[in-house]
């Protein structure tokens, strides 16, 4: 033992090596101060929004209207319009999705025509967001005649946020074993009956995560919505699928650019309930894959 | 052939026979193959029908030489209408170009201790935490701009207007960045540890092997993290439309206004007719959108498939 | 196609009537690689008809042939016939059917991830039993026979893929036996099993021969020469040799190989 350790130190109080290990701290050092940096931005605006913004907080500022042309009053309108848009979105993109990771996962041949599925659904989640409002005007609100509506708007989301839905879904259910399915098959079980017992019980809580994850890409959306079916101001709430809404994300770029004369504290409180949705919703998505993470099943 | 004595446990089902569960699986199998290929379907979908609303413009008022050459985006001039989108395309290439020179190093750096230095609980804080810098929305970004970045400029660097460049590059930088750095990250952890052992053994320090092995066998994934960074970048348009200053111009410096083509459809399409010239060049816009992120997209993704392959 | 059922494997054995499966000129492949070929031999009903061989001899590719597993796997190509109770396996029109008439039990037990009680009475429940009294009895009943009952039976609500190695084989094979499967196919199931469980589980199997036709694939001659009835010795994707377990186990071979093999000069 000893005699290893002097063989080892001999090597390392070489002049070479020292200066080796020297750089390696230094790299080491800059990486970090480089991630730091790079999250460093997300507690400043954290902390801006909850200095500027944190006042406005209240249950009056969340549940009432806006008044005097946006300058005072509540969110609530913007609010209700966000739960109804991704709402509709959801019962749209989910049972497509989720069919769409089925048929991925559980039944396509490794071809040609599955990679170009795959392809599509990585181009998918590329396209950019202007151009799926635009897709929205031409197909939902002037093709299939939905005009600006809640439904256009939503299905303009479901067709943006179907990728997060169906990636998700699909490295959930990829996460089974293929034992289980090859058992399940042995007995006699069809493909349809081995996912209904046996691949959705064990994969449904990471497509939540998937789920929550979307809901959260879905709340903070804006340009897919500005001209299918998210107006700057409506008096009146929403009845029906194939109303005009409010939203919030698109309300706090109308507070922040359109409308004059808004109190400094406005946006920035509109601001603040929007990016707490959206992260305590990521932070539930994360928990739910941690503890998951922690729970063995086999 | 009867069979004796046998306790029975449901019907035995009849190999010749089909029954409900045969039918059913038969039903999934096409329900869900329907599904499957939405993908494909919303992909072609969109292509279709972003250029069937700008079709007529394509066929009446188009003129690629205007369109691509000429810096004047003068859709609302009543005598005489001008369609260039050249001054729009250096606004979202000089926003795309800044945002690329901080997202790169940043993400590559992060990438490179994130999968090679920490460790443990720190990995797991600092993953989560880019996440969450992924999930904010970009309304709340060009938000950032208008607010907190804007004046920020023009106390540090004594200029008159903070909404330029400058600005939008940076915060484009901060949203690509997440994706390039779990890209990267993925591409780092692909190498196999055989090599970092050999790499090790022969004495290098942890820098050197990562300098010399590690690197260059993950380069390929690096670059399509950059790609698809560039992709995010070109198509991003809440926080381009709210940080850059929304001035149609060939930039001159980071600090000049710029307007975005993303941004230009989205402050554009609200004002304009259906059916009007100016709606059409806006969906002619978003043609050549689709295209250019399509084929970022499909190259990125055809480099970071070449990798897991090998 | 051939429907006359000729009897190539061994010309003086007992009526068609009792034959329950029959191999004729199978050849499997995967990709450009041959795993089996010109295999000829029938399983007769209640016989446990034991297949021994040398690793990659083509044992488990058999196995997967005969309840259309093969379908599975993309680069696997089947040659010949397999008829099953007169039918010809690649002609049923229920293949699920096919697959729910024979029980399969691997050399790597998997306890699927529901909970004990539901692992066992997944079959009946695809069957369409769904009362739970009905249900009590048939896993019992399985458990019991597949000696693992007193084991789990204050736990059968814990996770069926959680147990032990050996537990998870038994109760794969109260699974099999809760598809009161025709023929039953076990795949050197005793690798994963403690010795003594191995000798409880082969008591079963001797009582079950009165129920149902069994292949035993194993590695372990002796243990053929235990249970078998009659014996086949599969070589590099041939069958070498066909007979009773007598008659393999006291040299009357065609083949030299065969005794080299059952004595341990090879193999």
């Amino acid at each position: 033992m000893d005699n290893t350790n002097v063989v080892d130190n001999q090597f390392l109080e070489t002049k070479l090596n020292i200066s080796a290990k020297r750089t390696e701290t230094l790299f080491r050092i800059l990486f970090m101060i480089m991630a730091a940096l790079l999250i460093l931005p997300v507690l400043i605006i954290l902390t801006t929004l909850v200095v500027k913004g944190g006042s406005m907080l209240s249950w009056d500022f969340l549940f009432s209207d806006p008044v005097n042309g946006m300058t005072e009053g509540g969110i609530f309108p913007a609010l209700l319009g966000t739960v109804w848009l991704v709402g509709v979105a959801l019962i749209i993109s989910v049972p497509v999705g989720v069919a769409a990771a089925l048929y991925l996962s559980e039944y396509a041949p490794d071809n040609w025509f599955t990679r170009a599925i795959n392809l599509a659904i990585i181009n998918l989640a590329g396209v950019p967001s202007i151009v799926h409002a635009l897709f929205g005007v031409g197909a939902f609100v002037i093709f299939f005649g939905f005009g600006t509506s809640i439904l256009a708007a939503s299905m303009t989301l479901a067709v943006m946020t179907l990728p997060v839905v169906i990636v998700a879904t699909r490295e959930s259910l990829q996460a089974v074993p293929q034992a289980f399915r090859e058992a399940c098959w042995n007995m006699g079980a069809t493909r349809w009956q081995t996912i209904r017992r046996v691949i959705l019980p064990n994969s449904v809580s990471g497509i939540l995560t998937g789920v929550i994850l979307e809901v959260s890409r879905t709340t903070g959306e804006t340009a897919p919505i500005m001209f299918t079916g998210a107006a700057f101001f409506i008096p009146v709430l929403p009845e029906s699928v194939f109303d005009q809404t409010m939203a919030l994300s698109l309300h706090l770029f109308v507070v922040s650019t359109q409308v004059p004369h808004v109190p400094e504290a406005l946006p920035y409180g509109v601001a603040l309930v929007l990016i707490m949705m959206v992260l305590l919703m990521n932070s539930a998505s994360i928990a739910l894959r941690m503890h998951l993470r922690g729970k063995k099943k086999w | 052939m009867i069979r004796s004595s046998r306790q029975s446990a449901g019907n035995l089902p009849d190999i010749n026979q089909r029954n409900a569960a045969w039918y059913i699986d038969k039903l999934v199998q096409y329900l869900v193959f329907l599904s499957g290929i939405s993908a494909i379907v919303l992909i072609v979908g969109i292509f279709i029908f972003v250029t069937i609303e700008g079709l007529g413009f394509l066929f009446e008022d188009f003129s690629f030489r205007e369109f691509f050459l000429s810096p004047w985006w003068e859709p609302t001039d009543d005598d005489e209408p001008t369609y260039g989108i050249l001054a729009l395309m250096a606004g979202t290439a000089s926003v795309t170009g800044l945002a690329m020179l901080v997202a790169i190093p940043f993400s590559l750096g992060s990438a490179i201790y994130i999968a090679e230095f920490a460790t443990g609980r720190k990995r797991e804080y600092l993953k989560i935490l880019i996440e969450l810098l992924a999930a904010i929305p970009s309304v709340v970004w060009g938000f950032i701009g208008l607010t907190i970045m804007n004046p920020l400029i023009i106390d540090i660097f004594d200029v008159p207007v903070g909404l330029n460049i400058l600005n939008a590059g940076i915060i484009l930088g901060l949203m690509a960045a997440p994706i390039m750095t779990s890209i990267s990250e993925d591409a780092l952890k692909a190498v196999p540890d055989r090599y970092r052992e050999a790499a090790e053994a022969l004495g290098g320090t942890r820098w050197q092997v990562i300098y010399k092995t590690i690197l260059p066998a993950a380069k390929n994934g690096l670059l399509g993290g950059v790609l698809l960074g560039v992709g995010r970048g070109f198509g991003e348009t809440m926080a381009v439309l709210m940080a850059t200053g929304h001035a149609i111009n060939i930039p001159g410096s980071v600090f000049d206004s710029v307007r975005a083509l993303t941004a230009t459809i989205a402050a554009e399409l609200g004002e304009t007719a259906v059916g009007s010239p100016h709606y059409q060049a806006l969906f002619t816009i978003g043609i050549f959108l689709f295209s250019i992120t399509f084929i970022i997209n499909l190259t990125a993704d055809l480099i970071v498939r070449g990798i897991r392959k090998s | 196609m051939v429907t006359l059922v000729e009897d190539i494997a061994n010309p003086e054995s007992a009526e068609a009537s009792s034959v329950k499966l029959q191999v004729r000129n199978l050849a499997i492949r995967y990709g450009s690689t041959t795993a089996i070929s010109g295999i000829n031999l029938e399983v007769r009903e209640n016989e446990i008809f034991g297949i021994i061989g040398p690793a990659n001899a083509g044992k488990t590719s058999f196995l997967k042939t005969l309840n259309r597993m093969n379908d599975f796997s993309s680069d696997m190509s089947v040659d010949g016939d397999i008829m099953f109770e007169g039918t010809n396996i690649r002609d049923v029109r229920n293949v699920y059917a096919l697959r729910n008439r024979i029980g399969v039990v691997f050399p790597l037990p998997v306890g699927l991830p529901l909970t004990i009680y539901e692992n066992v009475a997944f079959v009946p429940r695809l069957r369409g039993i769904s009362e739970k009294a009905e249900l009590d009895v048939i896993v019992e009943r399985c458990l019991t026979r597949s000696a693992l009952w007193d084991e789990v039976k204050d736990r059968l609500d814990s996770l069926g893929s959680l147990l032990s190695g050996g537990q998870q084989q038994r109760l794969t094979i109260a699974r099999a036996l809760s598809q009161e499967p025709e023929l039953l196919m076990l795949d050197e199931f005793s690798i994963a099993v403690d010795p003594v469980t191995t000798m409880r589980i082969e008591d079963v199997l001797k009582e079950l021969k009165q129920e149902m036709t069994i292949i035993l694939v194993t590695n372990l001659v002796q243990q053929a020469r235990r249970l078998a009835d009659r014996t086949a010795f599969f070589l590099e994707g041939q069958c070498v040799e066909i007979g009773t377990t007598e008659d393999l186990f006291t040299g009357k071979v065609k083949d030299s190989r065969t005794t080299d093999y059952i004595e341990g000069r090879f193999g």
